[in-house]
């Protein structure tokens, strides 16, 4: 008997196809150099519309939270909805002191790069209330795992400008002796952890902070920040998965700039759903948070952190911001966004909607916001010409070479002596 | 004292130390509750509580990013890598972080974590539970590499690991778990308590990292080895009949070059022997600071014995094993250079 399995195998094979064609989606932003801004598909709710939940809110009843956007302050300033902060006018002035601090020193150093006075830079523009904000809401004692866009952090728990622009210049003051880059600073005394070039690395280790913390009946928490293209990290998925397991002591922060480099969010995934909303699969609440609103930073902050001090857990905050200028000194973003994007961003500037706001409930002025944009750059200013007394990249007066030998081990590594001796130092 | 296998002296390591410590935590796959597939954490969690000895998700990344941010607050964690082959998505967390938190932040932060894992060949578990990955990590500065090859040395090194104010990378030679084998698969393998490093104190001892052992002294050449390449290069020595002197390294990096030097100055000829490939592996660094060190007294090329330059192929264990009769043969070609 002849077998027709062969020959049917061979007919199925031989079917003409009558399926579409496959299609793969390469995201694309909304616009390009060249064309207008197009901000119609950025998920806004009005200022005031979003509800707030008790501190000890399950998860699961608060999914609506990740796909809205906090949001205090309205276009006139004014401070409304149910997340309005008890917060001090000194306190809000101090904000807007530092983010100003930020802003001028960034601007400063951002110069000096340009000058052929440190190797690298990065601003954090635009950004500023992500970093001023958080500070001013979480404790002095609570540990900070940030970025290398996180240098508004250090400056808000008052570590010496002189000392960071000592490590941007790589001279003598620098207290890491010139074996980092500049921006990734590290400083134990002010709770802030080394930061890392490799991205996403430290919202894992926040979180084996924190349950260190826990493990050890301490009353810490602690703080990490990644940008929206690091959430597609596996790094990112360890932090969410630990914190929602161990129910850690930890806040999460994606700050959303909406640009990694050249990719626009789109390409880590935020056109699917908000970066928020990553947080529902993990059981764990999340925030959506207007970034360039000081008050919104401070109150959704305030939350997270008491919900953690009350051991109900971890909280995935989405800052969505816009970084206003280029990644870093190495990067021109008129090659691959339209130039005017950032000025024409519909949630404005957090200076300006803090000085606004301050100026609305009748403690600041003009006058007073001029004369504190005088005073902030000439201690920059002063400041600069001190450490640069002490040398810049590559010139005068950096640490001795003979140190680079020493600390990669607690004790003396026999190699590196010999090392040591082989380079003549 | 008493009468341990690997296992039981690892587990009475760990013991010993949380005993002794509030900060010495442990975790990793599996290893709460059950005890660990190789049961190196059994009974710790009834003994110490679930909040010093638990289950972590499966993600190694995550259960050494989590190890490297307890060390920086201050605590001791020793996390378990269910197999050294598991090892790669920690990967960046060890090289990146770990390894260069002390350097990167100028002593600001350190990183006391201590990452045990069991590795190498003959069990038959092909090419997903039988890799030694040393060299990869003996590469990145900034790592302790330490592999025990006696339950005593087991117990000690993984205390001195803990207490040690750097990472860690502990490499526990699997098939030495329950005996000392020794590389002759055809032969029944005698259980650990008919060998004398099976007597392990039940308190606290310490065996220093950087201080090798010679294990067989000997006058004709010597054998640089470690895990479970140091009872195969027993078994070779006896069987090639060669005056070998075996020295085991116990750790890696750091390296106790002295011993090393002092051997090979002695006996003029110098056999590497390790499972890992060989390109690149810790072999071709041994070999090179030998020669370097010793160019002047050695009567014979520095040679190398290892696993073959293929991933572990499941069903040919014995074939890409580097076992004593390979090593043997090893022994008498020097003899006769």
């Amino acid at each position: 008997m002849l077998h027709s399995t062969r020959l049917d195998r061979q007919a199925v094979a031989l079917r003409p196809a009558r399926n579409a064609p496959l299609t793969l989606r390469i995201p694309e932003p909304a616009a390009r150099p060249g064309e207008p801004v197009n901000f119609s598909k950025l998920r806004l709710s009005a200022p005031g519309a979003v509800r707030r939940p008790s501190l000890d809110a399950e998860p699961r009843a608060m999914h609506d939270l990740a796909y809205e956007l906090i949001r205090v302050l309205d276009d006139k300033g004014n401070a409304v909805g149910p997340w309005v902060p008890e917060i001090a006018s000194a306190t809000l002035i101090a904000g807007l002191r530092n983010m100003m601090l930020t802003r001028v020193f960034d601007e400063r150093m951002y110069r000096a790069q340009r000058q052929g006075k440190c190797s690298f830079y990065v601003k954090s523009t635009g950004e500023e209330a992500v970093a001023a904000a958080q500070a001013a809401a979480l404790e002095s004692t609570d540990m900070l795992f940030g970025s290398y866009r996180s240098q508004g952090l250090l400056i808000a728990r008052g570590y010496p400008l002189l000392k960071m622009m000592g490590q941007v210049y790589s001279n003598a003051l620098d207290p890491l002796l010139g074996r980092q880059m500049p921006v990734m600073y590290s400083s134990r005394e002010h709770n802030y952890f080394t930061i890392s070039g490799n991205l996403g690395t430290q919202f894992i280790q926040a979180v084996g902070w924190s349950m260190a913390s826990a493990l050890s009946g301490d009353t810490r928490i602690a703080a990490s920040w990644i940008g929206d293209g690091t959430t597609a990290e596996g790094d990112f998925h360890y932090a969410m998965t630990f914190a929602s397991v161990y129910r850690a002591p930890v806040i999460l922060n994606v700050v959303n700039n909406q640009w990694a480099i050249s990719s626009f969010q789109g390409i880590a995934g935020g056109d699917e759903a908000p970066f928020a909303a990553r947080a529902v699969g993990y059981g764990l609440p999340a925030l959506r948070v207007d970034g360039n609103d000081f008050l919104a930073v401070y109150a959704a902050t305030k939350w997270a952190a008491s919900r953690a001090r009350a051991n109900h857990g971890a909280t995935l905050i989405e800052l969505f911001t816009y970084r206003a200028e280029a990644h870093s000194t190495s990067d021109d973003p008129t090659r691959y966004r339209p130039a005017d994007e950032g000025a024409k961003w519909p949630l404005g500037d957090p200076i300006a909607r803090l000085k606004q706001h301050l100026i609305a409930r009748g403690e600041w002025s003009e006058q007073k916001h001029a004369s504190l944009q005088e005073e902030v750059t000439a201690e920059v200013r002063n400041l600069q010409k001190e450490a640069e007394a002490k040398g810049v990249h590559g010139s005068n007066q950096p640490p001795s070479p003979k140190t680079m030998f020493e600390g990669v081990f607690k004790e003396p590594d026999p190699r590196l002596l010999k090392q040591r001796q082989e380079a003549g130092f | 004292m008493a009468t341990m296998n690997m296992i039981q002296a690892l587990n009475s390591a760990m013991s010993t130390m949380m005993a002794r410590d509030p900060s010495v935590v442990v975790f990793g796959e599996d290893v709460g509750y059950f005890g660990g597939v190789f049961r190196a954490t059994d009974g710790l969690q009834k003994k110490y509580g679930a909040h010093r000895c638990f289950d972590t998700p499966i993600a190694e990344g995550g259960i050494v990013g989590a190890a490297i941010g307890m060390g920086a607050y201050g605590m001791r964690p020793v996390v378990e890598i269910q197999f050294a082959d598991y090892i790669y998505p920690a990967f960046d967390q060890l090289t990146s972080e770990a390894a260069r938190i002390r350097y990167r932040s100028a002593g600001d932060f350190n990183v006391p974590i201590v990452v045990r894992t069991p590795y190498g060949g003959g069990i038959f578990g092909g090419q997903t539970h039988s890799q030694s990955p040393e060299g990869l990590f003996t590469h990145v500065v900034g790592l302790k590499v330490v592999i025990p090859s006696t339950p005593y040395d087991a117990k000690g090194l993984l205390i001195s690991s803990i207490e040690d104010d750097d990472p860690v990378i502990f490499l526990e030679p699997k098939r030495l778990y329950t005996g000392p084998f020794d590389g002759r698969h055809d032969v029944a393998v005698k259980p650990w308590s008919v060998h004398p490093a099976s007597e392990v104190p039940e308190d606290y001892y310490r065996v220093p990292l950087g201080k090798a052992s010679i294990v067989r002294a000997g006058e004709d050449v010597t054998i640089l080895a470690y895990g479970t390449m140091v009872h195969v290069a027993l078994a070779a020595a006896q069987e090639s009949g060669v005056d070998a002197e075996v020295i085991d390294l116990r750790s890696l990096v750091p390296l106790d070059l002295e011993t090393i030097m002092a051997s090979v100055n002695k006996t003029g000829r110098c056999i590497v022997v390790h499972e890992a490939t060989k390109t690149s592996g810790f072999g071709a660094e041994l070999a090179a600071l030998v020669q370097r060190e010793c160019f002047y007294q050695l009567e014979s090329p520095v040679e190398r014995v290892t696993g073959w330059d293929i991933p572990y192929p499941h069903a040919f264990e014995w074939q890409y094993f580097p076992g004593p009769t390979r090593v043997a043969a090893a022994m008498r070609q020097a003899m006769e250079a």
